[in-house]
């Protein structure tokens, strides 16, 4: 993790089959379109590893669904940042669809240097699977926990959605003893937000969705369940075993310096924010770059910090921005830490849980 | 002839919406006063406002020539009166001005409230009535039936009343000539001292205030020095003619029986009150003419911005509007919920309505209104009486020997089939049912005293939506009567938000205690920390509702290090914070503001 190290995410943005509550860019495709992309996305890492000395040490394969690309695609791409950047120590992840498994060759991807596999559960309940749209059911996860584990892959994150419709609290206990009985090493927890513009969006009134007291609850309980059996709830939505956190997504809180390519993937490289336009035909063209202007500011500090359970530590502040952390946030705080949102001394300021979940409320209110 | 012979002063009297306006285009057109490119809609309506909501809201006068079958050319002056019940007392001055009006009556709704009011008041005021059916294109016109309703309401002749359509231009000649036969020519002593009768008067940036007159006796040119008779102010005539349909026509000099405009460097409004009479101030009149009254505001409400910081703004317009509208009243006023603002007076809920959007619309503000009072009487322990039309100033419980409130004598016009939902509505409103007459056998006069309180809150609206907006509504106060008063405030989180304050019938406060409460808690959203709502009467809680602690507001998944997206709800967020308003440590968005001023009965 040290300063002038990158992280470098790539995006896989095909699907087969949209899910309803998913507003990310991403899109079905043919195999001359992928074939396209992938050579584009090869070049633009060669671009790049010219552009920036830096050494790699995380890189994220994420989606869409990196799965569905045959194996041998991944290895190529990798092939390609080997070519162009320095690696070292690297944490290499591959996100992967439980649907997929059988047509995914684990034990290439570990050769080609792939050594954290992150399992797309979102639930371990066949029905709310179904009503989540997606392509899986429960047992295809077991089976797919088998094959990585199999195949020596050790580090295995798993992603899990609560706040389903119809969900209920057995469904929660489901999850914790399943990470539980496998000592799962990395496990996200997300509350499910309906965005604009995604099916559950158009849909909300004849869906039943939980409140927002009941997904407060449910976020309640198996955060302690899971402390319980030994993790560390180390972010708003995260949870690991000691010493498993996830080094690629520490960079996005952390304001380490990441390098995102694809279609709407984001970049974070020498206080500088940026993305590629969320269009594919426009990436394989040309792959524009829009610019967002400066990033790693003290705001950006404090909004990113405050969702890591370990908080704002002062003299961290100080030394990266070269003042105290400033006094006018006190008064606020104080309020916060009346109301049990918010823990702090002459040292730190960090969020309880029930300040996790009303964490926006308190960041917007810090740094306005 | 005489050129005077040739004049006919005369104003088009209507309900609302029967084709006032689109007659006067007609008749612009017809007389080729305007060319067909100045030829807007409704043309007389100047303000958009006018136009839009199809009402006239000041008076206008147009002169225009028109060439008769019998070879001769006449003069005439249109004068275009507002038609509502707000602008009565304008209404009555403009048709005092003239000596004939033309009643349209719509051909397939027929006689409606504001009809006869304004029927009445011409006859008042002594003119020929000349009835046109109007809108006889539309399918469902039947001019038979409403030319006898005529004849039996109003008991004028209506039989060869001329049946037109303003839209198509159909038969509107025959109402010129009309005018021409039946408008009788104005009379009026040329070599008499100047009495000449303000209908009008507007603010213009350059000539100062154009002065609406009609002449009466005597005449009047440039550099007459005149005398405005109710406040005694002089001026020195600087122009005056002719009011054409798009300019005005400096001919230097009006004399009796002319209907024109004065320009004599006038600062404000103000000093041209409507009624006033204006003589020469050598040679002045021995009386004024008849019927002029100062114009007291009855309704009163605050008006606030939005953005406090624009207060200076919201002051700058009020002082504009005002200077056209000398019935407007305001005064500064600050509200602990609302900052700074106004305590603004207005003739009636339309004048307050229209006030309300022309400062949003011509001045770009975004206003708060709290909800209208009429203005009560308080008569204390120790003999003194107080007139509030301020919450803020309603005195402690202890000190009130007895109040009363304004009432108003109410017309509504309906058919029949809605009678039971109109008295039920009048009861609820606490109203004393006077009687009752049929206008035909399908249509009713309803009339009822109404506390003037009562119809400020969302009457018209409700009688609209009763009888699927067949009813229409006029009313005249009669005076005050005792009165069971309460001053009812609302408390968030134990404090008094004043501007929710407000003076009620005690046997309605619970009822709209409880619906405001509801209103309110449905609208606060949930603060990080409980927030008892209450409404109270003195210290006593009548009504209470809790908006529970906010539990929920994350943003869980990270998009691909899709910072900025996070960042951008955060400041949207933080727009939104800023649209709320501050009370205490709570938080209010300014809608459960409007929703509980404007409480409607669902």
């Amino acid at each position: 993790m040290s300063d002038d190290s990158l992280g470098l995410y790539i995006h896989i943005p095909f699907c087969k089959s949209k899910c309803p509550y998913c507003g990310f860019y991403s899109l079905e495709s043919d195999e001359e379109i992928k074939e396209l992309y992938i050579q584009k996305v090869c070049s633009e890492i060669r671009k790049w590893g010219n552009i920036l000395n830096k050494p790699v040490d995380t890189i994220y394969f994420g989606g869409g669904t990196p799965s569905l690309l045959k194996s041998d695609k991944i290895v190529d791409i990798l092939r390609s940042v080997n070519e162009s950047f320095r690696i070292i120590d690297p944490e290499i992840t591959m996100e992967v669809n439980p649907a997929d498994y059988k047509s995914v060759d684990f034990k290439k991807l570990k050769f080609a240097g792939v050594n954290r596999i992150s399992i797309g559960v979102q639930s371990l309940d066949d029905n709310e699977l179904k009503i989540l749209g997606r392509r899986h059911n429960a047992n295809d996860v077991f089976s797919t926990y088998e094959c990585v584990k199999k195949s020596g892959i050790s580090n295995i994150s798993v992603d899990f959605i609560v706040g389903a419709p119809g969900q209920r609290f057995e469904s929660l206990d489901k999850i914790v003893d399943f990470c539980g009985e496998n000592n799962v090493s990395h496990v996200s927890i997300y509350l499910l937000k309906v965005e604009e513009n995604t099916p559950y969006y158009y849909n909300k009134s004849s869906l039943n969705f939980l409140s927002d007291d009941m997904c407060s609850d449910f976020y309640l309980y198996i955060s302690d369940k899971m402390e319980y059996i030994g993790y560390n709830h180390y972010e708003i939505s995260n949870f690991a075993v000691s010493g498993k956190e996830s080094k690629h997504n520490l960079k996005y809180w952390n304001l380490e310096d990441y390098l995102g390519i694809g279609p709407s993937s984001h970049s974070l490289i020498k206080n500088e924010r940026f993305y590629y336009e969320s269009n594919i035909h426009e990436f394989n063209d040309k792959g524009r770059i829009i610019r967002e202007g400066v990033g790693g500011t003290e705001e950006e500090y404090i909004m990113l910090k405050l969702r890591l359970s370990e908080g704002i530590k002062f003299n961290q502040y100080e030394k990266k921005f070269g003042r105290s952390f400033p006094k006018i946030y006190f008064e606020k705080i104080s309020k916060y830490e009346t109301l049990g949102l918010v823990k702090f001394n002459i040292n730190v300021i960090k969020l309880t849980k029930k300040g996790f979940l009303l964490s926006n409320k308190i960041i917007s209110d810090l740094i306005i | 002839m005489d050129q005077e012979q040739k004049i006919r002063n005369f104003s088009i009297i209507a309900h609302i919406d029967h084709g006032k306006s689109t007659l006067a285009d007609r008749i612009l057109e017809l007389t080729n006063s305007v060319s067909a490119r100045e030829m807007e809609s409704q043309l007389l309506d100047n303000m958009d406002l006018e136009r839009e909501r199809g009402i006239t809201i000041k008076s206008h006068a147009v002169s225009l020539y028109y060439r008769a079958e019998d070879g001769l050319e006449y003069l005439f002056n249109l004068i275009d009166t507002p038609g509502h019940v707000d602008f009565n007392y304008e209404v009555s001055r403009s048709l005092a001005a003239c000596e004939g009006a033309i009643l349209v009556v719509d051909a397939s709704q027929g006689i409606e409230a504001q009809t006869l009011a304004n029927t009445y008041l011409a006859l008042d005021a002594g003119l020929e009535i000349i009835p046109v059916i109007n809108k006889v294109d539309l399918p469902s016109a039947d001019p038979e039936r409403v030319s006898k309703e005529i004849e039996e309401i109003i008991g004028i002749p209506a039989e060869d009343a001329p049946r037109i359509s303003a839209k198509t231009g159909q038969n509107v000649k025959e109402v010129l000539e009309s005018i021409v036969k039946n408008v009788p020519p104005p009379k009026g002593e040329v070599d008499a001292p100047l009495r000449a009768l303000i209908f009008d008067s507007y603010y213009d940036a350059y000539k100062g205030v154009i002065v609406y007159v009609r002449i009466m006796d005597g005449s009047v040119k440039v550099g007459d020095k005149i005398k405005f008779m109710a406040n005694g102010e002089c001026f020195t005539v600087t122009e005056c003619g002719l009011s054409k349909a798009t300019i005005l026509d400096p001919t230097g000099k009006l004399k009796a029986g002319e209907v024109g405009y004065i320009a004599a460097s006038i600062k404000a409004v103000s000093m041209a009150h409507v009624g006033d009479t204006i003589t020469l101030e050598a040679n002045p009149a021995k009386e004024p003419l008849p019927g002029y009254r100062d114009v007291n505001p009855m309704v009163f409400c605050g008006i606030y911005s939005l953005d406090g910081s624009k207060y200076s703004d919201l002051k700058d317009a009020l002082e504009k509007l005002k200077l056209n509208d000398a019935s407007l009243s305001y005064e500064p006023e600050t509200s602990g919920a609302l900052g700074f603002g106004f305590r603004c007076g207005f003739l009636g809920l339309l004048h307050m309505e229209i006030i309300q959007e022309r400062l949003e619309r011509e001045y770009s503000l975004d206003l708060i209104t709290t909800a209208p009072s009429v203005v009560y009487k308080i008569f204390l322990t120790d003999g003194t009486v107080l007139f509030v039309d301020n919450p803020a100033n309603y005195p402690s419980p202890s000190n009130i020997q007895s109040c009363e409130e304004p009432i108003a004598d109410a017309h509504i016009y309906s058919p029949s089939g809605y009678v039971g939902c109109i008295m039920e509505l009048c009861q609820d409103r606490r109203g004393t049912f006077i009687d009752m007459k049929y206008l035909d056998t399908e249509r009713v006069d309803i009339h009822y005293k109404l506390p003037l309180n009562e119809i400020v809150y969302d009457f018209f609206d409700s009688l609209k939506s009763k009888t699927k907006g067949y009813a229409s509504f006029d009313y005249e106060l009669s005076g005050y009567q005792v009165s069971d008063l309460v001053k009812l405030d609302i408390m968030l989180n134990g404090n008094v938000v004043d501007a929710l304050s407000f003076i009620i019938h005690r046997e309605k406060a619970y009822h709209r205690a409880r619906k405001m409460v509801e209103k309110l808690k449905e609208k606060i959203p949930r603060q990080l920390f409980e927030v008892p709502i209450q409404a109270c009467i003195g210290g006593k809680i009548i009504a209470r509702e809790t908006v529970k602690a906010m539990r929920k507001d994350v943003l869980s998944k990270c998009y691909g290090g899709d910072i900025t997206r996070k960042k951008k709800r955060l400041e949207k967020q933080k727009e939104g914070k800023k649209r709320m308003r501050q009370l205490g440590n709570v938080e209010i968005p300014q809608d459960a503001f409007m929703s509980v001023l404007k409480l409607e009965e669902d």
